[in-house]
């Protein structure tokens, strides 16, 4: 559906896209990641045919944008970082004249807005100006300027920044909809968004691809080996030892302890289960199993170890232990909203 | 075409929106007003003295009318065409634009047709005073005619020279001020005409955009004014679509 080439992009000395190839399949839903400055937007804005690039070729809908611009942004629908509202104009007024220049036959008119206006929940501000519009209004009406012609693309430049939790997790379900029938991109630097509603995952930095992958395959394709987090209360001096010693496990650090609670990551050969093993150890010599869960690593580490210079170093293992916990209750507070 | 329509349409709702519209078809209407009395009681007074002799309502009064009138469009026009491209880049609803299945020709066309809209507004104005000449004098229509078509060529010069300016920067005061300084500039430039070479005068009045008006006024339309009005809008519309297309370029 989206074919990029070769793609490079320079602002004069300044190059922002460096030679970046990627496509995306119909119904895919890709999430373009990568910190700011990365050129994420300038990516967006040259397969919307905003800017014409430096260098190689984008095929978008089967029209390239350097021979068919017009067929191509006829099937695609873009929100900008900033929603392009005229703020003199109700919202209803704005979406219908996106309708005529985005070619919506006349009879089709009225029905398309009220259509996109429902899907992105703003019909109750219909007739409200653009300007007096609180942000997160302003972004679904953008969104809803986005998906008015029904394209087959859709490219959404950061479409949850600046909402409140509630509206992000209805604009998240909204694109996961429209997965299917449309093609989506979408950009972000809200990692747990990626894994949510991303089939697959680009990440750019300094303008060059890192890593193309699904989140799953991401998050463990880093992951050198297994690693297990056990929190044990009260066990012996030799707790490490004995773990150590069990069959698979190649090695066994402390983490944190509290109290006499103390917490352990034991390190496992790659694609052995060794949790069996392990509570059955803990429990025999009479110690408490307070917790015992596979350590993964979180795609915020695959992020930061994929776009940090030092990228050969090994990811440090505090890092890991502290944001895992925090991470996975987020994932389960969201969970639990939806 | 009916790309065009719809970004016109757009551009003469947001004049309307705004008190643009309003301050400059009010500021306008005022000027012309005291215009056309303060000549008006000269073409009195010079009638009187004429004293029987056959007094011309086209060519001793109307005509001066609108050719004073032509100051003000200096000073207004600015102030419509600043916001065109400059408020939609600053605001980033320029992205809508571009991104649109809309060519860039289209949307030029629109905001020239949109800012000539406004244009045609204040000149619809003036119909009230000329009107009230035809209740109560019996002046020739043709030379009335051909002068609302010069003016309206003469104010497409004026509005595609701003949009191409206003295409420049993102700045609307900067694009304003250079615009009017553009236009003052090519009111002027004969002034100095007739101290120059017998070649350099020619060229001066050729460019001077009033100049050409003057024509048009007497009821006459010389295809040389005409080529001239027509090649100037083309012109400074076909450099828009170039500095646009550059900037998209520059990114």
């Amino acid at each position: 559906m989206i074919e990029v080439q070769h793609l490079t992009k320079r602002y004069g000395p300044f190059t922002a896209v460096d030679d970046i190839s990627f496509t995306v399949d119909k119904g895919e839903i890709l999430g373009f990641l990568g910190p700011n400055g990365a050129g994420k937007t300038t990516t967006m804005r040259v397969l919307t045919g905003y800017m014409p690039p430096s260098e190689g070729t984008a095929v978008v809908a089967g029209y390239s944008l350097l021979d068919k611009p017009i067929e191509a942004k006829r099937r695609t629908g873009y929100l900008p970082e900033t929603p392009p509202l005229y703020p003199d104009m109700t919202v209803r007024e704005y979406l219908e004249f996106c309708a005529r220049i985005k070619g919506v036959p006349r009879g089709e008119r009225k029905k398309r807005v009220s259509t996109a206006m429902e899907r992105t929940r703003v019909a109750d501000m219909a007739e409200r100006h653009c300007g007096k519009l609180s942000k997160g209004y302003r972004q679904r009406v953008g969104l809803a300027q986005a998906v008015l012609g029904n394209p087959e693309v859709l490219i959404l430049d950061e479409p949850t920044a600046g909402l409140d939790p509630k509206q992000i997790n209805e604009t998240r379900n909204l694109i996961k909809e429209l997965r299917g029938d449309h093609t989506v991109i979408l950009s972000t630097h809200i990692l747990p968004e990626v894994s949510q509603t991303c089939t697959r995952v680009v990440i750019i930095n300094k303008g060059k691809v890192v890593a193309v992958d699904t989140p799953d395959n991401l998050t463990s394709r880093l992951r050198g080996s297994e690693t297990m987090y056990v929190q044990i209360d009260a066990m012996g001096a030799d707790a490490g030892g004995t773990l150590a010693a069990l069959p698979g496990v190649t090695k066994v650090t402390v983490s944190d302890t509290k109290d006499s609670v103390t917490g352990l990551e034991v390190e496992s050969e790659a694609g052995r289960d060794v949790r069996r093993d392990l509570a059955a150890a803990v429990v025999a010599r009479g110690w408490g199993l307070l917790e015992l869960r596979p350590m993964r690593m979180s795609l915020e580490d695959v992020f930061l170890k994929l776009t940090t210079q030092e990228s050969d170093a090994p990811v440090a293992s505090d890092v890991v232990a502290s944001e895992q916990p925090l991470d996975s209750a987020r994932d389960e507070a969201e969970v639990a909203h939806e | 075409m009916s790309n065009v329509l719809a970004i016109a349409r757009r551009e003469i709702s947001a004049y309307f929106a705004s008190p643009i519209a309003y301050v400059v078809i009010g500021f306008f209407a005022l000027m012309f007003g005291f215009f056309y009395y303060s000549l008006l009681l000269y073409f009195d007074r010079q009638s009187l003295q004429a004293a029987g002799q056959a007094v011309n309502v086209n060519e001793q009064f109307l005509r001066p009318v609108f050719l004073n009138a032509t100051v003000i469009f200096l000073f207004v026009l600015p102030l419509v065409t600043m916001r065109t491209y400059s408020e939609e880049k600053r605001s980033g609803t320029i992205e809508l634009l571009l991104t649109a299945p809309l060519t860039d020709l289209q949307i030029i066309l629109g905001k020239f047709l949109g800012a000539m809209g406004l244009y045609a507004a204040m000149l619809a104005i003036t119909l009230v005073h000329v009107g009230l000449l035809f209740v109560f004098g019996n002046p020739e229509w043709r030379p009335v005619a051909t002068t609302y078509l010069g003016l309206l060529l003469m104010g497409g010069c004026f509005v595609s020279i701003g949009l191409l300016i206003s295409s420049l920067t993102k700045n609307q005061i900067v694009a304003g001020m250079i615009t009017f300084g553009v236009f003052l500039m090519l009111w002027v430039i004969n002034w100095i005409a007739s101290f120059m070479g017998p070649t350099t005068q020619q060229v001066l009045n050729y460019l001077s955009i009033t100049d050409h008006l003057d024509d048009f006024t007497k009821g006459i339309i010389d295809t040389k004014h005409l080529v001239y009005y027509v090649s100037f809008i083309t012109f400074g519309l076909f450099l828009t679509a170039r500095s646009v297309d550059t900037e998209r370029w520059r990114g």
